[in-house]
């Protein structure tokens, strides 16, 4: 079988270029786009070529980045400009395939083996880097490869506004001498235990042996093996397909930190609101919950329990993300933030074993029960109803939160 | 090209059966109105000189050839300092 063409095409600096795109004068500047210090979101989000060069990095606090350049100009986010420059650039994307699968609002694969007639996948890529740079004023860097992995490796390799090829004939000479960790799946931890081994480049792992890496790694390590070998054959989703949603997490950075169970509480049930709502969206219930907590000193734990049945309820979601929370949490230091996210999910018709004192009439009054409040909150907005208790904590939340959906795994 | 800015403008447009739009006229911001004389050319494009994007129209107007934006549900020219709209020829 021929090979396939697979297209990945990064966005630069995305938020940073957008920034500048939309207001010249930042452009000769050194600009980081961050999250508001009031609000306790101040860090990083992007930066421009400007501000990279004086070593600030996305991620760290908006004063550390000033330290490392003094004159940095710090503009907020606007994640609606996000997403509709985003959303352009998927209409260019879509001129040439319709294989197209969003990783972030960044980056996108793209197939377009059967796109011959708009001439080769380098004369494609060439084409998206001029058309996305004329006609919106932002970058992309491009890979061209015949998988995923490669195309995604080969977008890295030069940036701003370029295309890099990466063939059969020239992917042991590019991507092998590349660190292990640039590779997709390969994070902080898994690049640990390579090095462990002294496994530093992806050339490494593609010759090492199937054993030693099923020992550590697990089948993760096989497959981590073959990405390397340029084995990957995931394809790209469609237009509009979705991969199949894993679990639904939500959660907040409190605009002060948490000090006690109580208020640890609301906030818990101000997130199952939405973590049900999306269940629903999704069509899915839940039969386990996971908590992350962030202390004051960004230290963060995770917990996970399961559910006596699979449900989509927020207060009973909040429940057991509560009695996880006060089984786990020893209150060494206050917290800054609280994830809560819904695990283990199954289809909503799948049917549900419930135990012999469960009261099935008063679980079908809940389901009509949220059933009419999301009903509410689709037609009048996210806060036409809310738990009265929510009320006085005003203070915990910020209100503009944009939804941001983050890029899902396609490494399992 | 140093003080280039971007001035959003009023624009008065035709519209036809298939919803195609031809702009006509625009107002200034201190008034004054200008006769769209020719539409040359259409396209999605990014001002690079005042920043932002959206469709392009190349428009004549006094015989001279300058762009006009129409971004989301807004238009705006290039201005030239506080006069008018600029030319597009650069130099």
């Amino acid at each position: 079988m021929a090979d396939r063409c697979i297209l990945h095409v990064d966005l630069n600096n995305f938020y940073a270029g957008v920034e500048c795109m939309l207001d010249p004068a930042l452009r000769s500047r050194a600009v980081a786009v961050c999250g508001s210090v009031e609000e306790r979101h101040g860090i990083v989000l992007a930066k421009n070529y400007h501000a990279k060069a004086f070593g600030v990095r996305t991620g760290e606090a908006v004063w550390e980045a000033r330290q490392k350049c003094p004159h940095l100009t710090v503009v907020p986010p606007h994640f609606e400009q996000y997403l509709k420059f985003s959303r352009l650039t998927r209409e260019i994307y879509g001129r040439y395939t319709d294989q197209v699968e969003s990783y972030g609002m960044d980056e996108c694969w793209l197939d377009v083996t059967g796109s011959g007639c708009f001439g080769s996948g380098f004369e494609i890529a060439e084409e998206i880097r001029r058309s996305v740079k004329e006609e919106l004023g932002l970058t992309v860097s491009a890979g061209v490869s015949f998988n995923k992995i490669f195309a995604k490796l080969g977008s890295d390799l030069k940036k701003p506004d370029a295309v890099t090829c990466i063939d059969r004939d020239n992917f042991k000479e590019n991507i092998w001498p590349l660190p292990a960790s640039e590779l997709l799946g390969v994070g902080r931890r898994t690049g640990k235990a390579l090095a462990s081994y002294g496994i530093h480049t992806i050339g490494q792992l593609a010759g090492a042996s199937d054993r030693l890496l099923q020992r550590h790694l697990g089948i993760h390590g096989l497959r981590l093996k073959q990405y390397a070998c340029g084995l990957d054959c995931s394809p790209v989703t469609r237009d509009g397909e979705e991969a199949p949603v894993k679990s639904v997490g939500h959660g907040t950075t409190t605009l002060q930190d948490l000090c006690c169970a109580e208020e640890v509480w609301l906030v818990m049930l101000e997130l199952v609101q939405e973590v049900g709502s999306r269940l629903r969206k999704h069509r899915k219930r839940a039969k386990g919950v996971a908590i992350s907590i962030r202390n004051h000193q960004l230290i963060t734990k995770e917990w996970q329990t399961r559910l006596e049945f699979a449900t989509r309820d927020p207060l009973r979601l909040a429940r057991a993300a509560f009695a996880l929370f006060e089984r786990g949490y020893d209150w060494r230091l206050p917290i800054r933030s609280v994830t809560v996210r819904a695990i283990d999910l199954v289809e909503e018709d799948l049917p549900v074993q419930l135990g012999f004192f469960t009261d099935a009439a008063r679980l079908e009054r809940e389901e009509r029960r949220e059933e009419a409040v999301e009903s509410i909150r689709r037609r009048f907005g996210k806060q036409a109803v809310r738990n009265a208790v929510l009320c006085r904590s005003e203070r915990l939340f910020s209100r503009q939160e944009a939804e941001i959906v983050m890029p899902t795994g396609m490494v399992l | 090209m140093g003080n280039v800015r971007k001035v959003y403008v009023k624009v008065n447009l035709d519209v036809d059966e298939s919803g195609n739009i031809r702009p006509r006229r625009i107002t200034w911001e201190d008034g004054r109105v200008y006769e769209i004389d020719r539409l040359r050319h259409r396209c999605r494009a990014a001002s690079t000189r005042v920043g932002g994007c959206g469709i392009r129209y190349t428009v004549v107007i006094g015989g001279k050839e300058t762009y006009l934006f129409q971004e989301d549900d807004r238009w705006f020219v290039e201005g030239k300092g506080g006069a008018e709209p600029a030319d597009t020829r650069e130099g």
